[in-house]
């Protein structure tokens, strides 16, 4: 079997952010990684390799130089190989323009099942791998945990509100990933071995995707850091007067119960 | 393409949610802008006879979508009735939920129409023909404005972000829609539900989040009083969910849920950047840590600098009295 598992470069979640014309500082993020999503996904499809070791994973990720470092660490956990498509603009682009390049390159590598994050974590749009789903005409699980593959059955299991779901298609099909399935650790032998596995390179137009179908539909105008908020008041006395003073307060100054 | 905003409603548990409210309350004050109608469509089984109190919430015209086919929410049922209604209608915006159903929803909606989409959505603008839409990004770390290139623009609402319309307006006539079934292509073979009765995370006014000060999952028992009390909902931050105190589905942050009730309590959190970013835009915020130097103080409205495990049972105690 072979699948497909999408992946997105974003600044790293433990960094902060800062603003500067409009744009993130580039200089000022210590750190970029996979998308944690897209770390769950990849954990996701390494299980179903686990069961069947015929399994061959292939990492799909656009963007610039960079992305070479994700994809060492994804194939160092276990992935087989590799296609970048190099993109400067990649962060420029809609959820949509991604998801046609991403179909060319899914119709181009082959597949019979893909997985992606639910949503990158810098522009948290959570667009591209649903309108993937939609292109390529493939049933679409969204937000799970973990995935079971049986034949030519894919079931899969999420926590919905106020409850659990197991969901089943057939292969081909298109799975989100959304909740932690906790990634698991490249092995030394993992590390060695990724430098020897093959990654394929290509670019948009080589995918044959142009015109139209990259013209933003949505385009990012501004960017600002979030009002700050202030610090409030620290409540003094012992715990009693304090329980009591905040509940006066939330009633009173604040009326929210 | 006409002036008018499509509002997709949500109805569950007899009634329809609070965030279609809100989506109302925004489309109207948009709409009165544009000139145009605020439109609402009700997808479901049996949501044809409550669909016209829509109408009590400004919604000028109200469109149902009844089926046995539709009963429960499935984007591959749900996008192809309203693709064939904007088609029809051409509204410049769609309005959904950044709920579970709008957040899937949305982008299929988007592609089938090959049209623009913004996610979780907090201001909306219009500056003559042109909309900009204001939204989180980088998890909430950073906040930006989108132009709107390729109309319709289908938005999803950061839920507790928006005023609800006012309602007290007239019920509107029903437009029933022709639906044809459409054959799934995924089944959900096993569902087991929790406690039914809870109050959702996401909607819930109240949310008191617990974090490994409350030392082990036997004390979150203690929120779900306090919880109980004040009409809210138990969360957990991403360190109580990873040890297995509490359920994926409660915990707040980046790779959790974004809440932003009118209270929030944070009871034994630290305040992680990637918790932060789940819950910093709630109205209210009260944080209870016995670190003094805890991050959650930082964008806390009230402070108790003490053991969690000691206030928190008196500040039940407390509302208690104070709401007897």
């Amino acid at each position: 079997m072979k699948i497909l598992v999408l992946m997105k470069q974003v600044p790293d979640t433990a960094s902060p952010i800062s603003v500067s014309n409009n744009q993130v500082d580039a200089s000022k993020i210590d750190k970029y990684a996979a998308s944690p999503y897209d770390e769950y996904a990849l954990e996701q499809a390494l299980q179903v390799k686990d069961k069947d070791a015929s399994t061959k994973i292939t990492l799909v990720a656009m963007g610039p130089a960079r992305v070479r470092e994700m994809i060492m660490q994804g194939l160092a956990m276990g992935a087989d190989d590799a296609m970048i498509i190099k993109a400067e603009n990649a962060g420029e682009m809609d959820g949509l323009t991604v998801a046609h390049v991403l179909a060319a390159a899914a119709k181009k590598t082959g597949f019979d099942l893909i997985f992606a994050g639910s949503k990158g974590v810098d522009d948290d749009q959570g667009w591209a791998g649903i309108a993937l789903a939609e292109l390529l005409g493939l049933p679409l699980i969204t937000t799970t945990r973990s995935t079971t593959v049986a034949g030519a059955t894919v079931r899969c299991q999420r926590d919905v509100e106020g409850g659990k779901e197991t969901v089943e298609a057939a292969l081909p099909a298109l799975i989100t990933s959304g909740q932690a399935t906790e990634p698991r650790y490249p092995t030394l032998k993992g590390i060695m071995g990724a430098k020897k596995k093959p990654i394929q390179e290509t670019d948009v137009a080589g995918l044959g995707v142009s015109g139209d179908l990259l013209a933003p539909r949505v385009q990012m105008v501004k960017l600002d850091m979030p009002p700050a908020r202030q610090a409030g008041r620290i409540l003094q006395g012992e715990p009693a007067d304090q329980v009591k003073e905040l509940a006066r307060l939330l009633r009173e100054q604040a009326k929210v119960i | 393409m006409a002036n008018n905003i499509l509002v997709v409603a949500e109805y569950g548990d007899g009634k329809f949610k609070s965030i279609t409210h809100q989506l109302l309350g925004e489309a109207g004050r948009l709409a009165a802008q544009t000139g145009g109608t605020v439109e609402a469509v009700a997808i479901g089984n049996g949501v044809k006879d409550a669909a016209g109190q829509l109408g009590a919430y400004g919604a000028g015209k109200v469109y149902a979508a009844d089926d046995a086919s539709l009963k429960d929410y499935d984007g591959a049922s749900y996008a192809p009735v309203l693709v064939e209604l904007v088609k029809r209608t051409q509204p410049m915006m769609i309005f959904l939920g950044a709920t579970p159903m709008g957040l899937t929803l949305g982008p299929r909606l988007a592609t089938q129409l090959q049209c623009a989409l913004t996610s979780d959505c907090t201001a909306f603008a219009l500056d003559g023909g042109a909309i900009s839409v204001t939204r989180p990004v980088y998890g909430g770390r950073a906040v930006a404005v989108y132009q709107v290139k390729k109309l319709p623009l289908v938005a999803t609402l950061r839920q507790n972000a928006f005023a609800p319309a006012a309602g007290g307006g007239a019920a509107t006539a029903v437009d029933a829609l022709t639906v044809t079934p459409v054959a799934l292509k995924t089944k959900v073979v096993e569902m087991t539900k929790a406690e039914t009765g809870k109050i959702e995370l996401t909607e819930a006014p109240i949310v008191i989040s617990g974090g490994r000060g409350m030392q082990g999952p036997e004390n979150f028992a203690m929120l779900e009083s306090l919880a109980s009390v004040l009409g809210g909902a138990v969360g957990a931050t991403r360190a109580v969910v990873d040890a297995g105190w509490r359920p994926y589905s409660e915990q707040v942050g980046q790779t959790g849920k974004t809440v932003s009730p009118t209270l929030y309590i944070a009871a034994g959190v630290s305040g992680a950047m990637q918790h932060l970013v789940g819950m910093k835009t709630s109205k209210v915020i009260v944080a209870i840590n016995k670190d003094p130097e805890a991050p959650i103080f930082k964008v806390a409205d009230y402070g108790i600098v003490a053991d969690a495990m000691q206030v928190v049972p008196l500040l039940t105690e407390a509302c208690r009295q104070l709401k007897a």
